[in-house]
């Protein structure tokens, strides 16, 4: 078996993906800061998105079961919040993922300064700004719930933070 | 290492946020409007996340796990201010009290995105993000329902001039003020509190309530050190009582 990298192991993560939203790997959400390998044992530094984030345990398992199948046994999975979570970690692909999903890609970060930039929402349907914010928080921590005047439906919008 | 003044510090912040996060969750299913069941269900997890984070520090620190010290302690051994453990009232009060804590709380962790302890400073400068969802929500609110009828306005100043009180027990001093202060752990309550006042004046200027001269509000003090009112012990029964029937289960 030829040596395992750290590139090879953040392909194998691609697999695993975030349990509230199955169209996104924790590559492309971001949530996983650095990967190090020393002498077989595998550490992965991650972090939530949001700290109360009920989903990171499930995450950690998936992570632990998914390189055990490729033959790794000692892994550590380091949380913490040296290098926090913002929305602009997610991926082009990623954005991509959610739009299809139904779910509109978060509005870069350093534009939150106000409401505002939650108020006019980009449908991911028909691509129009003519919504309107119905509520900042939504089903998960990370969403929020808007409404398309054009399409006459609600839809969700994953937060910028 | 100033480490029973660190603890202190990190213990009132948890405590804090895990009792008005169990509050807030009291919340669920009984919001007067779905978009608030949802609302105050979801800063109810965002707030009892981070007390688990906060404990979780302490942890590290040599303190019990997160389980244990939120479910195994009586009353008297929590640090938080009077004001979190107050019930919830009709939603006037609730919002008013969520308008106050949180400005507040947004405040103190800004603040601390600069301590010189690293761990919290961190954990500060992610939980300042989450919690401009807080502040929003209950600006938006506080300027809408104060200012819309008079039965709004009547009601939310009732609540107003009976929080304050309590709300001012928020900066009751620590024993480790002075220490803080100096090695730049957190640069102290007054200062939190000067700065909570302006935002607060701020805030309610845009409406039709009014604050009162801020000297003859007398603050609600003794729950940084333990002494609770009759409301907090209830609470903790209530919180902790599927944890007590077994202690040790794996959930």
């Amino acid at each position: 078996m030829s040596e395992i990298t750290a590139d090879m192991i953040r392909e194998w993560l691609k697999e695993v993906k975030d349990p509230e939203i199955p169209v996104l790997s924790l590559i492309d959400l971001g949530v996983i800061r650095d990967i190090a390998l020393e002498g077989g044992e595998v550490t992965i530094e991650m972090t939530p998105t949001f700290v109360g984030c009920p989903a990171l345990e499930t995450m950690k398992e998936e992570i632990h079961k998914t390189l055990r199948e490729k033959g790794l046994e000692k892994i550590h999975i380091d949380v913490n919040f040296r290098k926090p979570w913002t929305s602009d970690l997610i991926s082009d692909s990623g954005r991509r993922a959610l739009k299809s999903f139904g779910l509109a890609p978060p509005p870069p970060n350093h534009l939150f300064m106000d409401l505002d930039v939650l108020e006019y929402a980009v449908c991911p349907r028909c691509g129009n700004t003519n919504t309107e914010l119905r509520n900042t928080f939504g089903p998960t921590l990370c969403r929020s719930i808007h409404y398309c005047n054009d399409c006459k439906e609600a839809f969700e919008q994953f937060k910028p933070l | 290492m100033h480490e029973s003044a660190i603890k202190e510090l990190l213990y009132k912040i948890a405590d804090d946020q895990l009792i008005l996060g169990h509050r807030n969750s009291e919340w669920t299913g009984l919001g007067p409007l779905l978009e608030e069941d949802i609302a105050f269900s979801s800063m109810a997890q965002d707030k009892i996340g981070q007390s688990n984070a906060l404990y979780s520090i302490l942890e590290q620190l040599g303190e019990p796990a997160p389980d244990a010290v939120a479910f195994m302690r009586s009353a008297s051994r929590f640090h938080n201010c009077i004001f979190v453990e107050l019930p919830n009232g009709e939603y006037d009060f609730s919002l008013i009290r969520h308008f106050l804590y949180d400005t507040a709380i947004a405040i103190r962790f800004e603040m601390l995105t600069s301590s010189s302890f690293q761990k919290i400073a961190e954990l500060s400068a992610k939980i300042r993000g989450e919690l401009k969802y807080h502040t929003l929500h209950a600006n938006t609110w506080i300027r809408q329902l104060g200012s819309a009828t008079p039965e709004s306005v009547r009601r939310l100043q009732t609540s107003l001039d009976y929080a304050l009180p309590y709300a001012l027990g928020m900066f009751e001093p620590s024993p480790f003020e002075a220490e803080l202060i100096e090695k730049g752990l957190f640069a102290g309550e007054t200062a939190l509190q000067r700065q909570w006042q302006k935002k607060v004046e701020d805030v309610l200027s845009q409406t039709q309530l009014v604050l009162p001269d801020w000297t003859e509000v007398q603050p609600v003090t003794g729950g940084r050190y333990g002494k609770h009112s009759e409301h907090l012990q209830a609470l903790l029964d209530e919180m902790s009582e599927v944890f007590r029937i077994d202690p040790s289960a794996e959930w």
